[in-house]
């Protein structure tokens, strides 16, 4: 499996860290008090056979946070794209 | 079928073609008292001893697939109680007194040898854990011996002792009574004797919904038409995900493939389970003479049933590093086999919200060893829907109230045992 890093280009699976699903969100630690929220959030997941929405971390390239959306049943990943999207520079 | 000296030699004499089948192939009736969702060993476990414990037999087992081709076939045949929860130590060694009879309790062989599982560390940090992992075996009277470098060297020659190695062996914790059995037997086993005693093994039948009117379960939907049933038991480890979320549920699982590998068969050579201690491997060899080792998972999320070839030749540089006289052997096959991972490690055997609906999974990749106890804890929640003493601690539950069991100690990670 290679993954194709909107930076570096095509590189081999062992540069790579997974850090698992990326559908899941943090909930908000003031707002979100229900533990049932919390609960969703570290333990439950979809775990789908099919598209995946996940994180990898380029972490022997550029170290950039990815998305990736891959098939599970076969690996074949559809997209690939930064996790943050890099700033314009200058004053926020 | 029953088998004898008489019977082995008419068949001899015919060519071995006349033999009766092991279980009968039935069409599913239009009702059960239990359906289980799931022929693998653990479904097939739960059938016989809901038979044999508990007296239900109106029971039919439903399989995707045919006998034998999931998990139960994929693993690598270890048996062992040596954890350090004691919830883990109780549940797997009541599993491993289940293994040692369970020839005879099915009255087919399933091939048990207690060769011993030695478990080799190389720091004094991994030391002070096999102590305290092998004492808190001890207090619930479990056997577990500490051995030294020269004690590992004696009991498994082939292991590079020297202080040479890529990581020098300091010692190792050995499990005298643990071991292997033949696989494929355990589940030809259980389905022959669950069907002995009535109960329906329907083989490619493939659960496509379930039943469920005002939060109560009434029967599933199928390839073969609807079964209708009082209780259902959901037993698929590797697609319990996805067999759950047809019901509503949604579980602390994650599907991740563990690979397994065997080498060209060579003369007995190594009369031990062993793991390595610096990095995850552990090897064992089969009757037919083949090394049967595995290493980690492949770490992403997946459903396909084969791995990829970094984890494999991590594995293979353990082998050669572990045990040197392996380096040039040739690997025959690989393959993988697809394993619920749970948050926590452990297992889980529980009711669900849903009323008369249960489920067992989240096995990781300890199910195997766990197949008697499994099966019998899982006939009693369903006979009594109470949980079985061994396995109140599984419950889905433990995710909320924050009573992990937590082999590892490390946070929410669906990636280690």
């Amino acid at each position: 499996m290679r993954i194709d890093c909107p930076w570096c280009g095509s590189r081999p699976l062992h540069e790579y860290a997974y850090s698992g699903d990326a559908t899941t969100k943090r909930p908000d630690a003031e707002r979100d008090a229900d533990l049932s929220v919390w609960m969703d959030h570290v333990y439950l997941r979809d775990n789908p056979a099919g598209l995946h929405k996940e994180y990898w971390h380029h972490v022997s390239g550029c170290r950039s946070l990815l998305v990736v959306t891959r098939d599970t049943t076969t690996h074949l990943i559809e997209s690939v794209s930064l996790a943050v999207q890099p700033s314009k520079g200058g004053k926020k | 079928m029953r088998y004898s000296a008489g019977s082995l030699l008419r068949n001899a004499l015919s060519g071995q073609m006349h033999w009766r089948k092991v279980w009968r192939e039935p069409e599913p009736k239009s009702a059960y008292d239990v359906i289980i969702v799931g022929g693998g060993g653990h479904g097939l476990a739960t059938a016989h001893y809901l038979a044999r414990n508990h007296g239900i037999t109106n029971v039919a087992v439903l399989e995707k697939g045919y006998l034998g081709n999931g998990n139960i076939g994929r693993n690598t045949t270890i048996v062992r109680s040596n954890y350090l929860c004691p919830d883990n130590i109780a549940f797997y060694d009541h599993s491993l007194k289940l293994w040692e009879g369970l020839s005879q309790d099915l009255n087919y062989n399933v091939m048990l040898s207690q060769r011993g599982v030695l478990n080799v560390f190389h720091t004094p940090a991994q030391r002070d854990a096999m102590i305290r992992r092998g004492n808190a075996m001890a207090l619930q009277g479990v056997d577990a011996v500490l051995l030294n470098r020269a004690e590992v060297g004696k009991l498994v020659p082939i292991i590079d002792i020297s202080p040479d190695a890529r990581f020098p062996v300091l010692g190792g914790l050995l499990q005298p009574r643990g071991g292997s059995v033949r696989h494929d037997a355990v589940a030809w086993g259980y389905a022959r004797s669950g069907d002995a005693q009535g109960i329906d093994i329907i083989q490619n039948c493939e659960v496509t919904g379930f039943a469920i009117e005002n939060g109560k379960v009434r029967g599933v939907q199928s390839n073969k038409g609807p079964i209708t049933a009082k209780k259902v038991a959901i037993c698929v480890a590797g697609r319990s995900s996805l067999v759950a979320a047809m019901a509503g549920l949604r579980l602390p699982i994650e599907s991740h493939v563990l690979q397994s590998y065997v080498t060209e068969p060579v003369k007995p050579i190594l009369d031990t389970v062993v793991s390595f201690g610096a990095a995850h491997f552990a090897i064992v060899q089969s009757d037919k003479g083949g090394l049967v080792f595995n290493g980690d998972l492949d770490g992403y999320n997946s459903y396909a049933q084969r791995g990829n070839m970094e984890v494999l030749t991590s594995a293979a540089a353990c082998a050669a590093s572990f045990m040197p006289c392996f380096s040039r052997l040739r690997m025959l096959r690989h393959w993988g086999g697809i394993n619920d991972m749970t948050m926590d490690g452990s297992p889980i055997i529980t009711k669900t919200p849903v009323k008369g609906l249960y489920f067992n999974g989240g096995w990781c990749y300890g199910g195997f060893k766990a197949t008697p106890t499994s099966g019998w804890t899982y006939a009693h929640l369903i006979a009594n829907d109470e949980p079985h003493e061994l396995a109140a601690n599984y419950s889905l539950s433990r995710f909320e109230t924050g009573a992990l069991i937590n082999e590892s100690g490390s946070g929410p990670v669906p990636g280690k045992h």
